[in-house]
């Protein structure tokens, strides 16, 4: 009736790490949500076929290369070279903020060949693209703000921090936003 | 990991420094504002949400207490009605749209706010660092996040009810279109935008406290303490955690898809709506199933994650209570399981005459009815913890009891209802009505009672009062069946729900007197709740007060923290864990502690 497996054994994974874990967990639920109803609906009357706007190409080399960046500084900090580890953070949060703006270039695209996204004449696929996508979008933006914030840290004199529990759970959220966008792209081109 | 280093690494923002070891043996300065408010302390944050939730509950009760009125004295008028509500009640009779505001209100409040946030959101805080040996939640920071959101969507909640044109008033469901425009009705303007922000602020605060509980009970265990040690209100908040942070981003999806739909055109859930008054609308191609189908997705769960916690409570209070050992304890985990996963896969059963495909009905039918199977697990397992147990009837344990009772008979009908072609009559009925107030809400309820007696003592260092305790246990359960019981009947000859006068239909006439009669019960019940909010608050300050450290002989590890645990729970080290949650009665001893090391002549472990 009682195992006796013992609870302490010393590789035991930080609590706030596994926090981050359960809540991409909790993201990705959300986003199965949204998914599975955009398959439900484009399997109903008026859905309007269109192309993706090329730029989403951009914005996922963008973000492919922004996890590299977030890696390697990820590997800076860990190796204490906190110049290049702060170049690094500048370069990820940049290029995360060159996605954004993209994808919003992306829907200008979309409007402009009067393809509503939202509005009495919207067609829900546009409104499903929008609303995925815009969601992904800010999720993208709390990475942002988050790698901010350790960047200010990293300048700050009175914190002075050699846990490296902060960057690789930011790190972890970062290849995961990048991970979510890659599904939706395949999703949006040859899934849904 | 150790909790040590847990504590150290929130020492920025928590007024204890890290001390290591000596951490409870002297202060800081503690405001108030920090103690009592913007606590981070996983008790004080149990006890906010307790608080909150009572006060929900009794708004919300109160609510009951004013539809039945409606419902119970159809052609009577209550000046004293125009008092308090005002022009919701005009001539002292609430008008229909009061009635429908009241109604949506109520089941939105006691499903989210009561049985949700009040229940795992207490007990979940209260229960899990103390039982498992833990300093506090994983990120005591996001635990503490995790109530001030639940407040802010109270707040927003609250403040809908005195907008002109009403709260929400399409059922707590929200269905579309009357959700998702705002010309509908008066209750869909203003009042339905504050539901949706009080809702997302309310998913929000779920998934805080969720991560936490799940990061806690995985992360935080203390030496010794195996998964399969834990006691069974750990692994119930558990698998409740695990449902709430699966399912609410779901619900959180169909949200923003309603939002889009409500305020900027889009078509997600509308298609060819024509308003009176209005004229017809543009949006085309949606699909107001697509709703049902998010909200269900999460609204299943919902019911387990309501009624999880209950469970877990009840079968540790059983146990303890009758000192015997909890029956099949892997049985209770496997059912728990069984029942989280299969929560997931049943969800069209709340939707079997939307014109579901039929094939696909008798699925969900079949995966329905599998759910009776760990059900009638649990059941047996509770029965047979009691028999020939010694059994104690303390206040706490009577409505454990209550619980199983209740289970049992809300359960039985599921059965019928999970029948879709028993559900093509009884659909949107009092039968439902009747089910899954005792199932799911009265049980519940007996659940968080159950818990609120038998842990009082840890909470505030005092006892509740017994004799008040039995009076509202006795009133209640009798109430609880008064007033649900002959709603079965009314839903068999197809009385359906959430009608505002039922005198003026040939067919449901009959009932006038029985309506009456459960509307008077129902004041009662709540009469009889104010007794317990006296009983809580009383005992708080001027109950008897608790003078040994185990005063229900109990072997988890929350008895053996100081009467009064301080922020950290334990002075000096965490206890260590030897055994299993429940050797009560083992070896000719009463009960033997989980810290007690196992001895060399103990008969088997």
């Amino acid at each position: 009736m009682m195992t006796s497996a013992t609870t302490n054994e010393p590789k035991r994974i930080h609590p706030h790490k596994f926090t981050m874990w359960v809540a991409m967990g909790s993201i990705v639920m959300a986003f199965a949500g949204l998914t599975s109803a955009y398959i439900v609906k484009k399997n109903q009357s008026s859905w309007l076929e269109f192309d993706l706007p090329i730029v989403f190409w951009y914005s996922t080399v963008v973000i492919l290369v922004s996890s590299l960046t977030m890696y390697l500084a990820t590997k800076a900090f860990k190796a204490r070279e906190m110049g290049r580890y702060r170049t690094l953070m500048t370069v990820t949060a940049a290029l995360g903020l060159l996605f954004i703006i993209l994808q919003y270039m992306g829907f200008n695209d979309l409007e402009a060949r009067s393809i509503a996204l939202v509005g009495p004449k919207s067609n829900s696929a546009a409104s499903f693209l929008f609303v995925i996508t815009g969601l992904h979008m800010v999720h993208v933006l709390g990475g942002v703000i988050a790698l901010l914030v350790m960047f200010i840290r990293a300048y700050s004199s009175k914190v002075k921090s050699y846990s490296s529990i902060p960057v690789e759970v930011a790190g972890t959220y970062w290849h995961f936003v990048d991970i979510l966008w890659i599904y939706l792209f395949i999703f949006y081109n040859w899934i849904g | 990991m150790s909790n040590e280093a847990v504590v150290h690494a929130h020492g920025a923002v928590t007024t204890h420094e890290g001390h290591g070891d000596h951490h409870h043996e002297h202060h800081h300065h503690e405001t108030f504002i920090t103690k009592y408010v913007f606590s981070q302390d996983h008790k004080m944050i149990a006890k906010q949400f307790l608080i909150t939730g009572m006060v929900w509950a009794v708004l919300g009760g109160l609510m009951s207490v004013l539809f039945r009125l409606q419902l119970g004295y159809p052609d009577a008028t209550f000046p004293w009605l125009e008092d308090i509500l005002g022009k919701w009640a005009k001539g002292g009779r609430i008008t229909p749209e009061a009635y429908y505001a009241l109604v949506t209100t109520h089941g939105t409040v006691l499903v989210f706010f009561v049985l949700t946030a009040g229940l795992s959101g207490t007990f979940a805080n209260f229960l899990i660092p103390l039982q498992v040996g833990a300093r506090d939640m994983a990120s005591p920071f996001m635990n503490m996040l995790s109530y001030w959101f639940f407040f802010a969507a109270s707040i927003v909640m609250l403040s809908s009810m005195f907008v002109e044109t009403g709260p929400f008033s399409g059922g707590w469901t929200a269905y579309p279109p009357l959700s998702a425009l705002g010309d509908a009705s008066p209750g869909s303007k203003i009042g339905m935008d504050m539901w949706l922000i009080s809702m997302a602020l309310f998913v929000v605060s779920s998934l805080l406290g969720g991560l936490n509980y799940i990061a806690t009970v995985l992360n935080m265990r203390t030496k010794g303490m195996s998964m399969t040690r834990m006691p069974l209100t750990i692994w119930a908040l558990f698998f409740t955690a695990v449902l709430g942070v699966l399912s609410f981003p779901v619900l959180f999806s169909g949200f923003i898809l309603l939002i889009f739909d409500r305020n900027f055109g889009t078509s997600f859930y509308l298609s060819d709506i024509f308003i009176n008054g209005v004229g017809a609308l543009p949006n085309e191609g949606g699909s107001a199933i697509l709703y049902q189908h998010l909200f269900w997705f999460l609204g299943h769960p919902e019911v387990y994650i309501i009624l999880l916690p209950a469970m877990g409570m009840v079968s540790e209070i059983l146990s303890v209570n009758s000192r015997k050992p909890i029956f099949g304890y892997m049985a209770m985990i496997g059912s728990l399981f069984a029942i989280a996963i299969l929560a997931f896969l049943v969800w069209a059963h709340h939707m079997f005459v939307t014109g579901l495909n039929p094939f696909l009905g008798s699925i969900f039918v079949l995966l329905t009815l599998l759910i009776a199977v760990p059900s009638a697990i649990k059941v047996f397992n509770w029965l047979t913890t009691l028999w020939r147990g010694n059994i104690r009837f303390t206040p706490g344990m009577m409505f454990a009891i209550g619980f199983v009772s209740l289970f049992i008979s809300g359960g039985l009908t599921g059965i019928w209802l999970g029948n879709s072609a028993l559900d093509i009559h009884l659909h949107d009925t009092y039968f439902v009505i009747a089910h899954f107030h005792i199932v799911m809400g009265v049980a519940s309820m007996f659940g968080m009672f159950a818990g609120i007696y038998h842990w009082f003592p840890k909470m505030y260092g005092r006892y509740l009062n017994n004799t008040m305790g039995y009076i509202h246990f006795w009133v209640t359960i009798a109430g609880a069946y008064l007033i649900f019981w002959p709603m079965h009947y009314e839903g068999l000859a197809g009385m359906p729900r959430r009608y505002y006068d039922y005198s003026i239909w040939e067919s449901f006439k009959q009932f006038a007197e029985l309506n009456r009669f459960i509307s008077t019960v129902a004041m009662i019940v709540f009469a009889v709740q104010l007794l317990f909010l006296f009983n809580f608050f009383y005992s708080i300050f001027k109950g008897r007060k608790v003078t040994t450290l185990n005063p229900w002989g109990a072997t988890t590890l929350e008895w053996t923290t100081p009467i009064k645990p301080g922020h950290g729970n334990w002075v000096g080290e965490i206890p260590e864990v030897h055994r299993w949650a429940y050797d009560y009665g083992k070896d000719g001893k009463e009960f033997i502690a989980q810290t007690t090391p196992v001895g060399a002549d103990e008969s088997h472990h």
